[in-house]
């Protein structure tokens, strides 16, 4: 299945530290940003609509993913986050909701460790960043990417029903573009860094971290590791959700984004 | 020509299932070491440093050592120390190391080192190559996949420093940092050991082979893509302002050569048993598409006509249709093929021997094969794999004495009719009669 472009927002290019950064934009209202998975954009999904019928979205493609380009000087999460802390300036962004998936959400993190003075509120859906107190973070890299996203939901058939029979070749491009920009910068350690849960407690804006109990890529269980350190965090566990929970549950997560965003 | 041998010194265990071939799947990185047996493991390291010895002793110039991983087709992850025991044990032949895995090391110094030290007791003998590894080496070591041709460059930069610059030196490149670079040794030949670099398949690291002058050896590819992988290293000799001759260019092939025809075809029907190399041809292990498709290992598109061969694509994580598409027709996309793709089976063994894949036969059946690799390639540089698969030290053994006896004698005749000068008779650099600087410990009086 080709990838659907006949949601796709309006995109620009802004240039920001000599990256050009590609951002869609769509909806009306208080900013807020979507910092994707490891795996990449592909299309304005239903999370994205739901979103920007309240919100002024702004949906950029990370540093290094989609058409982003490549800071080659990147070796770990951080420092996509300063670059986005620049696109917020850039972009004159106040009071953000800053809303990170996976990878995305280890980005935004780490960004609000440095800067969080354009945020209002973070939330965090199924982050990595942390080493997990029980278990392992599953190895994009030693299965087959098809696999992995398999692994993130609770509902194979949404795979099938998405991506067809064949996978698209514009699709198995991304992906594999977005695996080499994800091993550039967390190819070892794997997904965290040691260093951020020392500095959680500098975030002073509210936080809200959601994982469904069935993720099988992160242990749940981080949840609460973020919880403990966060001066202003909140928990959501999803009962019954995977790790793709905004795939799987689009409505039930906008819900919380916008409770959260008050 | 340079005559070598060569073995993977696979790990051979008649109670594991996948030896024989009696139907056991085996798949890179799908075995648990929980199943190594340390006393197997001594007496196969013995018996190939033994036979590497009687290499020596039946008449080839060089014994060839290579290096892999958390595999049991390979039991050579520390090949630095074989070859430094082989240092000691032989007397006249080449050691050659094709090759140390760079981008693995993050201590490229401590390689730098190790093949001084190995160079020295061997008082000028070793040939160093450098390979960049397959998905498995950057996994079993944990080396980032995106920086493995910059990390392999650095290393060779910085190595070729560090064996050629007095110190103390610093070096701040881009993956590797050092306060103080003096090794308390330096290699016995001067300025270097000479370095070979195998390859199979990436057309970058011929480009770069052939831009330093530096000889490249296939890796028992099939014989019309190697011929025109051989073009293209001519082809950037030439726009390098230089002409490659047989002295810039090696072969590996597998040839054993046996008492009479029956045996001779029985024992090289082995070549495919035992835990061969799931990354070359003949073997009936399968590679992983997952592992040898890391993100950014290897440019997806940039191979050699050497791809296009079902085998090696796949190891790859592409199939020979794809490589092929990229320059011709549409096809399916092979990163939509699941799992593990099927290698060589037994039925494959008479076309590998119709396709000079495995050459297998009495000294009299087997030197005019030889000759028709040699007239099609033109090599300077020649190593034969042997003894490897499920073969015996007895079968590795009768192959050697009548390679010793009956055709390396006949092959160097071959080679001098031919015109087929190794890297030892021409310098690759100069491209004139072979002359190297006298060793530094021979200057200074000492040593040999």
């Amino acid at each position: 299945m080709a990838i659907d472009t006949s949601n796709e927002p309006k995109s620009r290019v802004v240039n920001i530290a000599g990256l050009d950064i590609n951002i869609r934009e769509a909806g009306s209202g208080k900013p807020l940003v979507i910092l994707h998975r490891s795996t990449g954009y592909l299309q304005w999904d239903n999370f994205a609509t739901k979103l920007s019928d309240s919100f002024h979205v702004i949906y950029p493609d990370l540093p290094g993913f989609g058409n982003s380009e490549r800071p080659d000087w990147a070796r770990e999460a951080r420092d996509l986050s300063i670059v986005l802390i620049e696109l917020l300036n850039v972009l004159d962004l106040k009071d953000v909701t800053l809303v990170g998936l996976g990878l995305g959400g280890f980005i935004a993190t780490e960004l609000a460790t440095m800067n969080q003075e354009r945020l209002n509120n973070i939330v965090l859906i199924s982050p990595a960043g942390l080493k997990p107190d029980e278990g392992e973070i599953l190895d994009q890299m030693l299965i087959e990417h098809s696999e992995y996203i398999r692994q993130g939901l609770v509902d194979s058939s949404h795979f099938e029903n998405f991506f067809g029979e064949e996978i698209h070749p514009d699709i198995l491009d991304i992906w594999e573009f977005s695996r080499i920009m994800t091993a550039r910068i967390s190819w070892s350690p794997y997904m965290f860094n040691r260093r951020l849960p020392h500095l959680l407690n500098i975030i002073k804006v509210p936080t809200l971290v959601i994982f469904g109990n069935s993720d099988n890529v992160i242990p749940y269980t981080v949840g609460q590791q973020f919880i403990d350190s966060l001066p202003d965090g909140q928990l959501e566990i999803i009962d019954g959700a995977g790790h793709l929970v905004e795939w799987e549950k689009p409505e039930e997560i906008s819900t919380l984004i916008h409770e959260h965003s008050r | 020509m340079l005559i070598g041998r060569f073995t993977e010194r696979p790990y051979q265990d008649p109670s594991s299932g996948y030896f024989g071939a009696t139907g056991r799947s085996i798949q890179d990185l799908s075995i648990s070491n929980g199943e190594y047996d340390p006393q197997l493991g001594s007496e196969l390291y013995n018996r190939y440093l033994d036979e590497q010895v009687a290499a020596e002793e039946a008449g080839f110039d060089a014994i060839m050592l290579n290096e892999h991983h958390s595999t049991p087709f390979c039991m050579g992850g520390t090949v630095n120390t074989e070859a430094a025991i082989l240092a000691r044990i032989t007397d006249k032949v080449k050691i050659v190391i094709n090759g140390n895995v760079l981008p693995i090391w993050d201590d490229p110094l401590w390689l730098a080192e190790e093949l001084a030290t190995i160079d020295m007791i061997s008082k000028g003998r070793l040939v160093t190559g450098w390979v960049r590894g397959t998905g498995r080496e950057s996994v079993a070591h944990n080396a980032p996949p995106p920086f493995n041709w910059e990390r392999f460059q650095e290393a060779h930069d910085f190595i070729i420093k560090a064996w050629t610059t007095p110190g103390p030196f610093r070096w701040e490149g881009e993956h590797y940092d050092f306060r103080y670079v003096n090794p308390w040794m330096r290699p016995y030949q001067n300025p270097h050991p000479q370095i070979m670099i195998p390859g199979v398949v990436s057309k970058n690291t011929v480009k770069w082979s052939a831009e330093h002058r530096y000889p490249y050896l296939m890796l028992a590819t099939r014989l019309e893509p190697t011929k025109a992988s051989f073009d293209y290293y001519r082809e950037v000799a030439h726009q390098s302002g230089y002409e490659a001759g047989p002295q810039h260019l090696g072969y590996l092939f597998k040839v054993h050569v046996d008492e009479t025809e029956e045996l001779a075809y029985e024992t090289g029907k082995k070549f495919l048993d035992g835990p061969g190399n799931i990354f070359l041809e003949g073997s009936r292990g399968t590679a992983s598409p997952v592992l040898q498709n890391l993100p950014g290992l290897t440019d997806r598109k940039n191979l050699l006509p050497t791809g296009e061969v079902g085998f090696v694509a796949a190891s790859r994580g592409r199939n020979a249709a794809d490589v092929a598409r990229d320059n011709n027709a549409n096809k399916p996309d092979p990163r939509n093929v699941r799992g593990a793709q099927t290698q060589a089976t037994l039925a494959d063994y008479d076309t590998q021997l119709e396709n000079y894949t495995i050459i297998s036969g009495t000294p009299k059946t087997v030197l005019p094969k030889i000759r028709h690799v040699l007239e099609t390639l033109r090599p300077g540089t020649i190593f034969f794999w042997d003894g490897d698969g499920a073969m015996t030290h007895d079968d590795s053994m009768r192959s050697l004495r009548l390679m010793g006896s009956d055709v390396i004698p006949a092959v160097k005749e071959m080679a001098k009719e031919l015109d087929l000068p190794g890297s030892f008779e021409i310098d690759t650099k100069t491209n004139e009669p072979y002359n190297p600087a006298p060793a530094i410990a021979e200057v200074a009086g000492g040593g040999a």
